[in-house]
């Protein structure tokens, strides 16, 4: 079917300017380019040479790292609009994109917001007033209060009707800032205080609404789209249960578990909640559903969300398309009818974060970045490669992996596999986690909610358990024939290209070769004596084990395969090795083996291996609390530094003298860079001698 | 006019042969018994020659060397380990000097591990005394084994780097090891002299090392800071295995040193693809002679089929006189009883043609390397570079004999001179007395002309394994090219 692109009543956008960066504005600067309309990126200072920049057909610098100067600066996107003769803006998800300031503006100016209209964004950005907005459409809410009176007693009085367990929540809220669970009327004074405490200092408003609690709750929210010609659909649920620090890291499409008549009931509330509020272009109706499936309205999220292509894939659609036209003025491409739902999708997102502490957010380069294959069920949106940084200014998501099968079972097992595929080194990453994730019994019977990982924690995120002797193995013999490979540069320095001292084939005469070597696996070093073989293999012995080892490195891309034979077991796995840390990447899961550092060249950092104060991240210094000259105590604060949004307080790892701070309040420092300097103790160089 | 060939002989195909040449060697037919009793008696030699170099391996005793460790110091195996380039072969030189030297005192390897690895791509001569072996102090094979890796180091021009953990000289063997020319004193001599040659000499304590992996670490850096740049005189191929499987040597050769085999049997398990191009094959045939190539370094081998006769000599000193002219490095592979006896051959001229030979062997100054494969007797060492013709490397099979004749034969020399005096004094000499008499010499003989023997005193460079040859053959080729090759000035070739 070929549509008219523009209708007669709309007008025509032949440049879009996609106010946003990274995955999302790659991605709609894909659709863009297929639908043959011009892109315009902007960037900041930090993403000179990023993705999206060179992706679209022109960029323009609006400011310095930070967003507030530059992704969110709404005059300077006006004027790239303005030099760039863009018709219309896309913003994206984040950043101004559910701004009705800049819905308004754009519209002033006469460029066209992909997004709903102004009035929407403000009905739906206040959830006191669009919960009455959708219980007035018949739409279930969850029992609550949203009133003006904001008195303590008031409040009290409300949540006793309503009944524990309550949640209170800051009105203007957001990402579980300003909010709580109050169990009990005993506690409900100091709960309330503290959350008044946070919206306060977050969005400069400390109302509060109360909300009944709905115990394992499912977060479960319906695609909808409204046009300019009073129409609305909806593109069925997504499911997006599993969250930690109250953000999705998992998502599908359709919900796991849910019956055609409830799904009806979902979207038909949805499109609903959508002419509510004469919605137009795309728009997230969010639900919390309960263990009986009954489903109660959360808020309306007015902007194309993340989690979007799960939706895309089971119907067949390209939203952002969807969104340009109706944009345009045009008509919904589809009717409700002709909507259909097909097999079944996952989204995992591919954050640069540590889950093993407490999922912090990191930074730092992508050392090395490979992925499995991109194909017409495979997605990876993702606005980095490898080389790039993700960047402290913005979001640590790296990626998302989008995969679709005909059923639950067939997509959730090509996650997995996908997973696996996906490598990273340089930062911590959630890769690891979303494999045990995805393949934890309970996920697998579609029995999530949104308590899921506090509720697994302990499986999920096992204790660092001492890694087979196999793999350990397979890292010895990576280590081994990533020396020959040193050893080659010198050959291929010379015109002595075949001499046999070159091969690393370790003979000695009548003697065989043997060689110690020490791997850190986790907090321990093994030994493992290698013997070289005549016939080019080895015998690794481990404690009381020995393995017969053969293999080589290949090269397929930019990636280098270690082939291994460990006990006549063959392998291919993915070898990095970076620094002092070889990492091995393979269907079995990923395994990082150090390499210990001879004291020679470690000496430099002694602070480090001392457990020494280092920056845990890149990020500013905002306070430094020692001198030289002062003593400390292991455990005393050094300093506080801001990262990720997030404060750190650097501690002494042990007591002695400040002999030197290296840095001032204000200044930035690299992860893993020594903030201080101990005086040398005695003891350190007892312990050097 | 010519006559039609029988055979269709399409010009389309017709391939181009010029640059080929016929591989050499023939599979064994190893079931037969002569094949398997040469294999067994070659193995049960090997492996006695693995097992002894397995003690050595290991230095001083137990005691000594967990003293040693406790001190936080490497063993100097180790540490020639982690010196050169990880996983790079080490060219051990005289792994069993002091062997059995000294009676009860063991003194394994002579108290130093010599030989040549790569330090940062670099070839260099690696001495490393060994502290656990009476606290690394100097025997006089010690003194001999360090002076001998100086020389090869002087001749191949290689970088020399001393591990030294040594007490200095053997104080009750100090006249053994102090006065003469060639005692301890020489070590520095030929220290100052490599150097004013431009031969590195690693310096004393230039640099601080935490320990000796911090030292050792240090030492290849220093080498990568030499700017030194190995340039060959020869072209280079790439490698090719040999056809044929190595350890057929121990069949085709055996223990045995009375039984024949074809030498070209021995090249085609050495050379590269067993590509043989041989010189006068049909002249002069106990001595084999060809151009071939090992690890892609071009090779002139001279291989013995026999008792050299003029013809033998007269062709080994032209094909001699040809690789100095080409700069092709020679390799001798000895399996010789000696140059032919006998009148008519003494009156056709085989003393001249001998010393063709012989002279041209001593002259040539392309890099020459005698492997000892089987017997090497009388003059036949001279002519095929024994010792005293100071080839740059000289290596011995585990089956291999030196002497000056054979035991048997000297005993039979004796007898008889012995049978001449007592009948000049009238006496009677009995068979009973000829074998007492023989009994002792030949078996002086057998003990003398054992390569333990020789190794021990350090008369050669190393007893090898067969199956190593190819190997050990590439890894001193590659060595000795980082000299440049010398003009050869042959002197008076008698006519």
């Amino acid at each position: 079917r070929t549509r008219k692109y523009a209708t007669t009543t709309g007008q025509n956008i032949s440049k879009v300017l996609i106010a946003n960066r990274g995955e999302i504005a790659c991605r709609v600067i894909r659709t863009a380019k297929k639908m043959g309309v011009q892109s315009v990126a902007v960037y900041s200072e930090a993403d000179r040479n990023s993705m999206h920049v060179d992706m679209a057909d022109e960029a323009y610098l609006i400011g310095p790292a930070p967003s507030q100067q530059s992704y969110l600066s709404m005059e300077k996107i006006i004027q790239v609009a303005k030099i760039s003769a863009a018709q219309a803006i896309h913003p994206g998800y984040g950043f101004l994109s559910e701004n009705m300031e800049f819905a308004e503006l754009c519209k002033q100016e006469g460029i066209i917001f992909v997004g709903p209209p102004s009035s929407a964004i403000r009905d739906m950005g206040i959830k006191s007033t669009s919960k009455s907005i959708m219980a007035a459409a018949g739409v279930p809410v969850v029992e609550g209060y949203h009133g003006e009176d904001q008195s303590d007693q008031c409040l009290k009085e409300h949540a006793r009707t309503i009944g524990y367990p309550v949640m209170i929540k800051a009105v203007r809220g957001g990402g579980g800032k300003g909010m709580r669970i109050i169990r009990s009327e005993k506690e409900f004074q100091e709960q309330l205080e503290s959350a008044r405490r946070e919206a306060k200092k977050s969005f400069n408003d400390d109302a509060m609404l109360i909300e009944k609690f709905v115990d394992t709750p499912r977060h479960v929210e319906v695609q909808v789209f409204g046009d300019h010609h009073g129409n609305a659909v909806y593109l069925f649920e997504r499911d997006c249960s599993v969250q930690r620090r109250h953000q999705k890291i998992i998502e599908e499409a359709p919900g796991p578990g849910i019956k055609p008549e409830v799904r009806k009931k979902l979207g038909e509330a949805a499109v609903r909640a959508a002419k509510a509020v004469n919605y137009v272009g795309a728009g997230t109706v969010e639900f919390i559903m309960d263990s009986k499936h009954n489903f109660y309205f959360m808020e309306m999220n007015t902007r194309l969300q993340v989690e979007h292509p799960v939706t895309e894939m089971i119907t067949g659609t390209d939203l952002v398309e969807w969104q340009l036209r109706i944009a345009a003025g045009e008509k919904i491409p589809l009717s409700q009818e002709e909507i259909t739902l097909r097999g079944h999708a996952f989204e995992a997102r591919i954050y640069a974060e540590d889950p093993n502490n407490n999922f912090m957010p990191g930074a730092g380069p992508l050392v090395h970045l490979s992925t499995p294959r991109a194909d017409l069920t495979t997605r990876i949106e993702t606005g980095v490669r490898q080389g790039d940084e993700v960047s402290v200014h913005y979001d640590p998501m790296i990626a998302k992996l989008v995969v679709w099968a005909a059923d639950r079972q067939a997509a959730l097992t090509k996650l997995k596999y996908s997973l696996r595929q996906y490598n990273i080194v340089g930062l911590h990453t959630n890769i690891d986690f979303l494999v045990s994730l995805s393949s934890h019994p309970e996920f697998e019977a579609g029995n999530v909610h949104t308590d899921f990982i506090p509720q697994y924690r302990k499986e999920l995120l096992p204790d660092r358990k001492s890694t087979a002797k196999e793999f350990l193995c397979q890292a010895a013999l990576g280590l081994i024939l990533k020396e020959k490979a040193v050893s080659d540069v010198f050959k291929i320095q010379t015109q002595d290209q075949y001499s046999p001292f070159a091969s690393s084939s370790g003979r000695r005469l009548n003697i065989c070769y043997s060689r110690n070597m020490t791997l850190r696996d986790g907090k321990n070093n093994v030994a493992i004596a290698v013997t070289y073989n005549r016939d080019g293999s080895y015998s690794m012995q481990i404690e009381d084990k020995t393995f017969h080892v053969l293999g080589d490195l290949c090269n397929e891309g930019d990636c280098t395969y270690l082939k291994s034979s460990v006990n006549g077991v063959a392998s291919k796995t993915k070898l990095i090795i970076l620094e002092n840390t070889i990492y091995l990447f393979s269907m079995d899961g990923s395994i990082q083996i150090g390499i210990p550092v001879p004291r020679y060249l470690s000496s430099a950092s002694s602070g480090e291996t001392q457990g020494g104060a280092v920056a845990p991240m890149t990020g500013t210094i905002e306070k430094v609390f020692v001198k030289a000259g002062d003593r400390v105590k292991a455990g005393d604060s050094l300093m506080v530094m801001i990262a990720m949004k997030m404060e750190h307080t650097i501690k002494a790892p042990k007591d002695g003298t400040i002999k030197k701070v290296f840095y001032g309040e204000g200044s930035q420092a690299n992860r893993h860079a020594r903030l201080v300097e101990f005086e040398e103790e005695d003891s350190d160089k007892r312990e050097a001698d | 006019a010519l006559r039609p060939c029988g055979r269709a002989a399409a010009p389309a195909l017709r391939s181009y042969h010029g640059d080929s040449v016929a591989s050499l060697g023939t599979p064994p037919d190893s079931s037969s018994a002569i094949y398997q009793e040469n294999y067994e008696q070659m193995k049960a030699l090997v492996n006695q020659l693995h097992e002894r170099a397995q003690n050595i391996r290991l230095g001083g005793g137990e005691k000594a060397r967990a003293r040693h460790i406790s001190r936080g110091k490497l063993l100097p195996r180790e540490r020639v380990d982690n010196l050169i380039d990880p996983g790079s072969p080490f060219l051990e030189l005289s792994q069993f000097a002091g062997y059995q030297l000294y009676g009860d005192e063991e003194v394994p390897a002579g108290g130093v591990i010599t030989g040549i690895g790569r330090v940062s791509g670099i070839e260099c001569m690696i001495v490393a005394n060994d502290a656990t072996v009476k606290g690394g102090s100097y025997y006089p094979v010690t003194v001999k084994k360090h002076l001998r890796a100086q020389e090869i180091a002087m001749q191949n021009r290689l970088p020399c780097i001393y591990l030294v953990d040594s007490g200095g000289a053997n104080l009750p063997r100090q006249a053994e090891v102090f006065p003469d020319r060639d005692h301890f004193g020489r070590i520095f001599y030929n220290q100052a002299v490599m150097s004013s040659k431009g031969i590195t000499q690693s310096g004393v304590s230039d640099y601080y090392a935490l320990d000796d992996n911090h030292a050792l670490h240090l030492a290849r850096k220093i080498v990568r800071s030499l700017n030194y740049q190995k340039k060959m005189d020869v072209t280079t191929e790439p490698s090719e295995d040999p056809l044929f499987p190595a350890d057929e040597l121990y069949g085709i050769v055996g223990a045995n040193l009375k039984r024949n085999f074809d030498v070209r049997e021995v090249i085609a398990r050495i050379v590269d693809g067993s590509r043989f191009n041989e010189f006068k094959a049909l002249y002069g045939d106990t001595l084999v002679t060809g151009f071939a190539r090992i690890f892609g370094y071009p090779i002139g081998i001279i291989g013995n089929n026999g008792v050299l006769f003029s013809e033998s000599a007269k062709k080994g000193a032209h094909f001699i006189q040809l690789c100095c002219q080409r700069n092709i490095p020679l390799l001798f592979l000895q399996n010789i009883t000696g140059f032919m006896v006998g009148r008519d051959y003494e009156a056709e001229g085989i003393a001249k043609d001998g010393a063709k030979m012989v002279t041209a062997v001593a002259c040539a100054n392309v890099p020459k390397i005698t492997v000892i494969i089987g017997g090497s007797y009388g003059a036949g060492n001279y002519g095929m570079c024994g010792r005293a013709y100071s080839p740059r490397f000289l290596y011995l099979w585990p089956n291999a004999r030196i002497s000056v004749m054979g035991g048997e034969q000297a005993a039979n020399v004796l007898a008889t001179v012995a049978k001449d005096q007592r009948a000049r004094e009238g006496k009677q000499f009995s068979s009973a007395d000829e074998a007492a008499l023989k009994e002792p010499i030949i078996k002086r003989f057998e003990e003398e002309g054992n390569p333990y023997y020789s190794s021990a005193r350090l008369w050669d460079d190393g007893i090898i394994d067969p199956v190593d040859t190819r190997l050990v053959l590439g890894l001193s080729l590659s060595a000795a090219l980082n000299a440049p090759i010398q003009k050869t000035n042959f002197g008076i070739l008698r006519m």
